[in-house]
């Protein structure tokens, strides 16, 4: 068998394979922290809070409303980007006047209020939800079984990514917000409703944790820890990709599933921490990240 | 000068009443999971049991109030260690249950000792809570990992699984764990083809999953618990390794299979300490429990009900709260009741009681809400944990 540093050739291919998954749920929930971050200032630690209600979304949805995963697909994203655009209003958009951090501990406090309540209502164990019937099964690649599920997770999750990177760099809103980040009044001077770009921004942000929540609740259990868990990994993925940066935060997210998975096989008891010792290595090399302007 | 003072004197009394109020009482302590990954094993669930229990003992004891405080230890040993010294020190805790996670009860039982205060261990797994780290005052009461893998992996290895891969919690309790269940691996002439460590809290499995397969072993060993487990099991069924492989889950409670759904778990072979569908006893504490909680109880929640009663019982008996006195009470005593039949505390501090080899039922097999296990076999407790204390426990000379 061909070995690469005495690691069979077919465990690294799969390795690889589940790390390409992985990195695909990383990029969306970067993604979605680099627009909030690059385009509002606001670190919203609330995202891995947006995730998990996202997945508990597409749970109640079913149980509740018979509401079948293609309609979460859609549906669950509107219901929390409209909770965040509700956030933003009432609470947000009084902070970003003020340092950074505030926004930060309000959406930390946030993240455990939505954690504890969830918590009190469907404990600690969290919910099954079922893969959907047309993705159950799996391919045959011959160095490993692939869902059919994951596959579609990295399908989808590349397509949303590129079309948000295309929405924000190549069409005129996207031209319009990078602007109002750069200077709100003059754009404002022209006629364009500043605060309403940015309450919309924040709740498309929010809109694609809840995405990525929907996607990841047939592969893991549905509970209120599972955003936490993520949340920190992901802020490390953003530092790594240079914060703000929209390709950085999608390179890195997918870079980094890679190397996680590598890690996996190499050494398994680093896996939760390598992308912390990247980001360390990145931090002292280029503060701004790999894609961040200095 | 005169304010200060009032407020000096006002501090004094308030001070004095509560050291008076101290001896006025019967304090238990529950230092738990209340947040986290095993938060639906013991929890605040698990405080409703302890409450059933005082209130089924009419909520005195020598004529004095029983008080019962708890608090959440996050699965951190110093939290729950601290906690532990703040109530010995300044609420004058008589006994204290719970740390749920090997960690913490260790570093819990640390603190018994030096305080001198009985520490009866429900929902953490690791033997050396009785071997290593045993102390005089430390009672480990529901379930223990030799206990464990005695139960799951024997059957499994006499059944023909003879080749295992762990998939391990990497921490004190998912070692100790792999090894009890290696040991009878080995022993039973079978073989250990690999082992692979995930850290605590992973979601992802499915990489350590696919080492488990590539190895070629007939047995995919589970040495993890909670949200650990669910995560891992679930993968195992996506990515087709249940077909080739047999899933043997470690430690299972009840509300994980209640989670995962009899879809997911079903054929998976477990070890518990109790059900709460064994017989009519166990049906009627479950009918109580689920009336104030709206779930069955788990095999630790039992626990913590029959343990307090034991207790209460053994200060009852001494006719004192004497730590010393009370221990030796609990252990020269059979433990009779819901959760045990002629169970008893051996002298390194281990509660050697039945245990039950348990199959998850399949959707067709469940006939009402819970119906989750089949009985496979019942294991006397001498041979779930061996006849003799265990060697590595040394207790302090008086």
């Amino acid at each position: 068998m061909t070995t690469v540093f005495g690691v069979p050739l077919p465990a690294i291919l799969g390795q690889l394979m589940l790390g390409l998954v992985n990195g695909s749920f990383y990029a969306l929930l970067s993604l979605g922290l680099a627009v909030i971050f690059g385009l509002l200032g606001v670190v919203n630690f609330a995202h891995g809070a947006f995730y998990m209600l996202g997945a508990f979304a597409a749970y109640i949805g079913l149980q509740a409303f018979g509401v079948n995963y293609w309609w979460a697909l859609l549906l669950a994203p509107l219901a929390v980007g409209l909770l965040g655009i509700i956030i933003e209003r009432l609470f947000l958009r009084h902070l970003y006047s003020i340092d950074p951090l505030y926004g930060l501990l309000l959406t930390f406090g946030m993240a455990w209020i939505a954690e504890g309540i969830m918590r009190g209502i469907y404990g600690a164990s969290g919910k099954s939800y079922p893969v959907p019937h047309a993705l159950q099964g799996g391919f045959n690649l011959g160095f490993m079984v692939l869902p059919i599920y994951r596959a579609w997770v990295v399908l989808a999750s590349v397509t949303v990514c590129g079309v948000t990177w295309a929405l924000i760099e190549r069409t005129r809103l996207g031209a319009m917000l990078r602007a109002a980040t750069e200077n709100a009044r003059l754009v404002q001077s022209f006629g364009i409703n500043v605060p309403v770009l940015v309450t919309m921004t924040y709740g498309a942000g929010v809109a694609l944790a809840a995405l990525a929540g929907v996607l990841a609740a047939p592969v893991v259990q549905v509970s209120p820890l599972m955003g936490s868990s993520l949340v920190i990994v992901v802020f490390a993925v953003v530092v790594i990709g240079g914060m703000g940066s929209i390709l950085g935060s999608i390179v890195s997210g997918l870079v980094l599933g890679l190397v996680e998975g590598l890690t996996k096989v190499v050494y398994p008891e680093a896996s939760n921490i390598v992308v912390f010792v990247i980001m360390a290595l990145v931090l002292i090399w280029r503060p701004s990240g790999l894609f961040g302007r200095e | 000068m005169l304010k200060s003072a009032t407020a000096l004197c006002a501090l004094c009394l308030s001070a004095l009443s509560a050291a008076y109020a101290a001896g006025d009482q019967v304090v238990i302590g529950d230092i738990d999971d209340m947040s986290g990954v095993y938060a639906d094993v013991g929890g605040v669930n698990a405080v409703e049991s302890i409450n059933m229990a005082i209130a089924d003992f009419g909520g005195t004891v020598l004529g004095k109030k029983i008080v019962l405080l708890s608090a959440d230890h996050q699965n951190k040993p110093d939290i729950g260690a601290s906690k532990f010294r703040e109530w010995a020190d300044q609420s004058g805790v008589n006994m204290v249950l719970g740390g749920s996670n090997t960690g913490v009860s260790i570093a819990m039982s640390k603190v018994a000792a030096a305080k001198k205060v009985p520490f009866i261990a429900i929902g953490a797994g690791g033997s050396s809570l009785t071997g290593a780290d045993c102390t005089p005052y430390t009672i480990h009461y529901v379930y223990d990992t030799t206990a464990l893998g005695n139960g799951t992996a024997g059957a499994i290895v006499k059944e023909g699984g003879k080749t295992w891969f762990f998939v391990t919690a990497d921490y004190a309790f998912g070692t100790q764990l792999q090894d009890a269940a290696s040991k009878v691996v080995l022993a039973n002439g079978g073989k250990v083809l690999g082992a692979v460590r995930a850290p605590l809290g992973t979601t992802d499995y499915s990489s350590f999953l696919l080492q488990a397969q590539a190895s070629g072993a007939q047995v995919l060993g589970l040495a993890n618990a909670g949200t650990d487990f669910e995560n891992s099991l679930k993968a195992a069924d996506e990515f087709g390794i249940t077909k080739t492989m047999k899933p043997a889950a470690l430690l299972v409670f009840i509300t994980d299979i209640h989670a995962l759904t009899l879809q997911t778990a079903q054929g998976l072979y477990l070890t518990t300490g109790w059900y709460w569908d064994l017989n009519d006893e166990t049906r009627a504490f479950a009918k109580r429990f689920f009336a104030k909680t709206s779930k069955e109880p788990t095999m630790d929640q039992a626990g913590y009900y029959s343990s307090t009663t034991q207790y209460l019982k053994a200060v009852k008996a001494v006719n004192s709260t004497d730590p010393d006195l009370v221990m030796a009470e609990l252990k020269k005593t059979k433990i009779n009741d819901m959760f045990a039949k002629n169970g008893y505390v051996r002298a390194d501090g281990l509660m050697v009681h039945t245990m039950y080899v348990m199959k998850v039922k399949t959707p067709a097999e469940s006939k009402y809400p819970w119906d989750y296990y089949k009985l496979v076999r019942t294991v006397p407790g001498e041979e779930a944990d061996g006849t003799q204390p265990d060697p590595a426990c040394v207790m302090p000379k008086k």
